[in-house]
């Protein structure tokens, strides 16, 4: 018995170095195959999308992206530099679009008076856009779109 | 006169402002991370282009002020960051109120606004630009805050 357990644990280990090293070979990371020793040259840095256009959201609940640059902008104890603009008393002076009521929601969905801390830290969702195709082909289909193929005759 | 203005000039020079410790470590390191520091354009500010006056006059005046408030009082016993950073906010309200009082000269002397092209601008900058900037109902400082160091504890104060 003994020994068909070690046999397997063998054969299972051998197994999945072989899978491993498959694996190894098909995922492309920011490194690519650059040996852990090699400095890899330094991918290019794309401009941030600054154009002010609000872009579609894929999907209702979707965090829109940020359509301008967000350098240096500090978010932390001392400060929130995107409520300077974002929040309800700013956005008359910065002409910028109010935090939704659900970022003063609670995890129990009770209103605060001011934001929530679990959306303080905006750049957890909301990203900005760089000016560069994408790494992968985005094959995502929003539900208008499924909606709209059902119910059109054919 | 003459030696008083040679001291002067030195002072005036970077490499005298970050001699402390205190100036180098905290607000020279965070400088390095901002535009003001590395951009596209390769112009660098300096701590006396935003901190001295160029006019000899308003130079003078703030030199005996800085010399003899706040500064004064609270360099020479700042020797780590935690102590810095709990007088940050008198030094940099001491700052924004200097640089509202002179219209941010300093501010000016690099970016004027008679040559500011809006149409090469942000949406959102050339907005803002074009109205209470142009109006002279704000100044630079009153939306720029920030743009060289981090930030103090921002509560109460105006714009925030
Ligand atoms: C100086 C004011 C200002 C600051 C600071 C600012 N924003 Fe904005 N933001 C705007 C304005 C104005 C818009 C409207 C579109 C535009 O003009 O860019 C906007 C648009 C957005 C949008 C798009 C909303 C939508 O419905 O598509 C998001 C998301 C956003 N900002 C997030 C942020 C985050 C996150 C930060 C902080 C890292 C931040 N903003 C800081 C002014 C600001
Ligand atoms: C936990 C994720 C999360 C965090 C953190 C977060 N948001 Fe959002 N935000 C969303 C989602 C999801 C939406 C879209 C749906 C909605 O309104 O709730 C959104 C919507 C927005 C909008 C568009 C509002 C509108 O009605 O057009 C703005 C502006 C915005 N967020 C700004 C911010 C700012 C500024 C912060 C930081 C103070 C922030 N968000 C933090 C998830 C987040
Ligand atoms: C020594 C000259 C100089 C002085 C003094 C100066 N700046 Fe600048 N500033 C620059 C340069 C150079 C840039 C970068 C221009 C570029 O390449 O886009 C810049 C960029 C900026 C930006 C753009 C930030 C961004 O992220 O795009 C702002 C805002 C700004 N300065 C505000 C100020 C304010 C406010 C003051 C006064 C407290 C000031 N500057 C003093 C030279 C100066
Ligand atoms: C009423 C508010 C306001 C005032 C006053 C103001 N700015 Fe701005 N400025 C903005 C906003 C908003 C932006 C865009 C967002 C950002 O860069 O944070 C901006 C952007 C900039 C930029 C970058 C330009 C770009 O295309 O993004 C520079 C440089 C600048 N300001 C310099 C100045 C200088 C110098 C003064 C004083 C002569 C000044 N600003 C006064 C609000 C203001
Ligand atoms: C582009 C302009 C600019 C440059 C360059 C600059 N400062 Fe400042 N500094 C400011 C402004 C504006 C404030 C007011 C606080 C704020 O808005 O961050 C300030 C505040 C300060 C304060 C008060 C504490 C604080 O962080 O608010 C100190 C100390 C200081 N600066 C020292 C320096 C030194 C030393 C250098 C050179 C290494 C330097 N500054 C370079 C604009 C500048």
């Amino acid at each position: 018995m003994k020994t068909i357990i070690k046999g397997l644990l063998i054969a299972s280990i051998a197994f999945s170095g072989i899978a491993i090293h498959s694996v190894a070979q098909e995922i492309s990371t920011l490194r690519n195959e650059t040996k852990l020793d090699e400095q890899k040259t330094p991918n290019k840095i794309y401009q941030v999308n600054n154009s002010d256009i609000k872009q579609k959201r894929n999907y209702p609940m979707q965090p829109p992206l940020i359509p301008h640059t967000i350098r240096n902008y500090e978010v932390n104890l001392n400060t929130n530099k995107c409520m300077a603009c974002h929040s309800r008393q700013r956005t008359e002076e910065s002409q910028a679009p109010m935090v939704s009521v659900t970022h003063f929601m609670d995890r129990d969905g009770n209103f605060l008076a001011e934001i929530s801390p679990r959306r303080y830290f905006c750049s957890q969702c909301h990203v900005t856009q760089q000016d560069t195709k994408p790494l992968v082909e985005n094959t995502f289909i929003d539900m208008h779109t499924l909606m709209k193929a059902k119910t059109d005759p054919k | 006169m003459g030696a008083f203005n040679t001291s002067l000039e030195l002072s005036n020079t970077e490499e005298f402002c970050i001699s402390c410790h205190e100036m180098e470590s905290n607000v020279y390191e965070e400088l390095k991370t901002t535009i003001h520091f590395t951009n596209r354009s390769g112009v660098r500010a300096t701590c006396p282009d935003c901190h001295v006056p160029h006019k000899w006059t308003n130079k003078i005046a703030r030199k005996m002020q800085a010399s003899k408030e706040v500064w004064g009082k609270i360099f020479g016993t700042i020797n780590t960051r935690e102590k810095f950073l709990a007088h940050r906010k008198t030094l940099a309200e001491h700052e924004w109120d200097r640089l509202k009082a002179n219209d941010s000269l300093e501010c000016r002397n690099c970016h004027n606004f008679d040559y500011m092209d809006f149409t090469a601008q942000s949406t959102r900058a050339a907005q803002q630009h074009s109205t209470s900037l142009a109006s002279g109902e704000k100044t630079c400082i009153d939306c720029h805050k920030g743009i060289a160091h981090q930030l103090p504890d921002m509560k109460g104060v105006e714009g925030w």
